[in-house]
């Protein structure tokens, strides 16, 4: 396994498409810091620019580059390598690929920025989010043959989890304004990654107060130790349940 | 009006000097005994030291001076100063450890029934209640320095506290540390300038009841809740400083039913929401200073006739909120850093109405389990779809002479 994950990383690492989205995101996370005099802002904006590009990303890089490998996947299968052994390969070559240009891209400018331990949240986000997706994006490339279809349901999936599913909160909210949906909403949250790292981030910066009775809920939930224990034992959920259904799925699949 | 009530008080001070007895009270003298051989119109002064008497009671008009700063304790059981004259000056004296009760309202110093009272550059440590103005009229409190230790609303006393009390003059304070910086309870015709009211643990300035009152200049820094202004009339505003009221139930200023006020020239600065109105009509708010704010303004709709021109509106999350559909209020001539509009005919205003409600602000007011939302894309995608074509949120609220530079305040 670890030289799937190798060839994987490497051959990635030069692709030149993993280059410009470290680039992009150095770009983005320096000159809002030197625009923005003000660091908690400048975290804000990164946080809003993070929670869209780092999924979006982060799904359509997976689907395409194991379609694009579908080849050298089939050669591997024919070698006496068991299947899930090959696809955890690509999948953490894949993710640790994606984390090195996170790592370059958001985390070392805040480290030389603003360090600060909101800075680390932020990073730490990310990575979850971009494992998070990396996941979804592995399932949907495993579920459907096509190259098209694959790279729609990823996009679909990114989509739903960035608006659609904010949407139908605002839906369910209006339709049951009646009822106290404050706790309900912290059970809501865990529903979609990007939320729950929304609202975690969110928790960390003093913009918080803002958030009336809602907020207060969220910041004794998750606030304890024992809230930030589910947060992050919701978040490994998110990461292992598409990859382990996929892994399944590729095990009995035709190639 | 200030003026005349403080060339009084000076005016007292310095015929006393000129015609009366000066009593010299040494450490470990007594004050009160001091008091006692005096005749009304003398003068009392206190050498450095520390003087535990267990309530001193000036029951005759005297003045009295401290030289650097002599200790009164009181040693957290007894009230310390009572003043029942008419006036009565208290200059120079630290005043410490006043006692703290449950059942009474144990202060440093109490004004009771007193008319011509001045409480100068004195010292306040650590008391429960500092200076307490129970019927005074014509006080001046000023240039003094209080500060407590307290941690909750219960173990706490007021700073200043005025209850049925008029024509007082409060200046050049510091108040830190206490339940409210200042509390006014059906006073009336009073000043309040200059102050500086910090990090006290409810509200930095509290008003009840109080009608025709003027605050001026003061700053109000890191209270618990802000500013409160409830119930009064005529109560005018001018050039204070709201900073760093940051809390789930925090504000700038808190205005609930209040009527034909004035708030002009002040600061609003990173305060979760920096005017809270309620209930309120007849108020003029302008030439103000929004910056950095959670909420501009949260108006409610129970609020009427009043106008909001002329303002500042810099960097705030939201700049107005509101809960109901109903504008009975004004919005015209403010600048908004969020203004997109044009200005073809370059007459510095902009040719398309600005609508300062954000489609967000109005869905958390009505359902406030929406501020999960907050930041979400989602919302923005909606607030830019609201802008375009305004379906939500009211018509009618809208600037339709938005600024388009900041206006020089």
């Amino acid at each position: 396994m670890k030289k799937i994950i190798k060839y994987s990383l490497l051959d990635i690492l030069r692709n030149r498409i993993i280059l410009a989205y470290t680039l992009l995101l150095a770009l983005v996370s320096i000159s809002l810091f030197l625009l923005e005099d003000n660091p908690a802002k400048a975290i804000m904006s990164l946080l809003n620019i993070s929670l869209l590009i780092v999924p979006l990303v982060s799904s359509i890089f997976c689907t395409i580059y194991l379609y694009n490998s579908a080849e050298f996947i089939e050669l591997l299968v024919a070698q006496p390598i068991k299947r899930s052994r090959l696809l955890w390969g690509v999948y953490l070559g894949m993710i640790t690929a994606l984390l090195v240009a996170l790592l370059l891209g958001i985390g070392l400018p805040l480290l030389i920025l603003h360090p600060a331990s909101t800075s680390l949240h932020l990073f730490l986000i990310s990575c979850a989010l971009t494992v998070v997706f990396a996941s979804l994006a592995t399932l949907s490339a495993v579920l459907t043959r096509d190259k098209a279809k694959g790279i729609g349901l990823s996009l679909l999936l990114w989509f739903y989890f960035t608006f659609i599913f904010d949407g139908l909160v605002l839906l369910v909210l209006f339709q049951l304004a009646d009822y106290p949906l404050d706790t309900a909403m912290i059970g809501m949250s865990m529903l979609n990654p990007i939320d729950m790292a929304r609202i975690g981030m969110l928790l960390q910066l003093d913009i918080s107060a803002m958030m009336g009775l809602t907020g207060a809920l969220f910041q004794d939930f998750f606030g304890t130790g024992a809230g930030l224990l589910l947060i992050t034992f919701v978040m490994l959920i998110w990461m292992a349940f598409p990859i382990l259904l996929a892994v399944r799925r590729f095990k009995n699949k035709d190639l | 009006m200030i003026r005349q009530l403080y060339i009084l008080v000076l005016l007292i001070a310095a015929t006393v000097q000129g015609n009366a007895t000066i009593h010299l009270v040494k450490a470990g003298e007594s004050i009160q005994a001091a008091i006692k051989k005096a005749s009304a119109g003398d003068m009392i002064k206190v050498y450095p030291g520390t003087y535990r008497e267990k309530g001193i009671l000036i029951d005759k008009q005297l003045v009295l001076i401290g030289i650097d700063f002599p200790v009164l304790d009181g040693e957290k059981k007894y009230e310390i100063l009572t003043i029942t004259a008419d006036h009565v000056v208290i200059e120079g004296f630290e005043i410490i450890r006043s006692g703290y009760s449950s059942m009474d309202e144990l202060a440093a110093v109490r004004i009771k029934e007193a008319n011509y009272v001045g409480v100068r550059k004195n010292r306040l440590r650590d008391n429960f209640f500092g200076i307490y103005c129970q019927h005074a009229r014509y006080a001046l409190i000023s240039d003094n320095h209080i500060t407590s230790n307290g941690t909750s609303e219960l173990e706490a006393g007021n700073g200043i506290h005025a209850w049925k009390s008029d024509h007082l003059v409060i200046q050049n304070n510091f108040i830190s540390g206490h339940r409210d910086g200042i509390y006014f309870e059906f006073v009336t015709e009073s000043t309040i300038t200059n102050n500086q009211s910090h990090k006290n643990i409810r509200y930095g300035l509290h008003f009840m009841f109080s009608h025709q009152d003027i605050y001026t200049q003061n700053t109000f820094s890191e209270n618990g809740a802000g500013v409160a202004v409830m119930y009064s009339r005529q109560v005018t505003m001018f050039h204070n400083k709201f900073l760093d009221n940051w809390g789930s139930a925090a504000y700038g200023i808190l205005l609930k039913d209040i009527s034909d006020s004035k708030a002009a020239f002040n600061e609003f600065a990173r305060n979760t929401a920096a005017i809270y109105m309620e209930g309120s009509s007849r108020l003029s708010i302008y030439a103000n200073r929004f910056v950095q704010n959670g909420y501009g303004i949260r108006i409610q709709a129970s609020c009427d006739n009043n106008t909001i021109s002329k303002n500042n509106f810099i960097a705030n999350s939201f700049d107005i909120a509101t809960n109901g559909s109903l504008v009975l209020n004004s919005f015209d001539e403010n600048y908004w850093d969020k203004y997109e509009g044009y200005d073809l005919d370059k007459d510095g205003v902009g040719d398309i109405p600005y609508r300062p409600l954000s489609l967000f602000a109005l869905i958390v007011e009505r359902n406030n389990s929406a501020m999960m939302l907050f930041r979400s894309p989602m919302v923005g995608l909606l607030e830019r779809a609201e802008k375009i074509m305004p379906g939500i949120t009211p018509e009618k609220l809208k600037d339709s002479k938005p600024q388009m530079k900041p206006l020089p305040l």
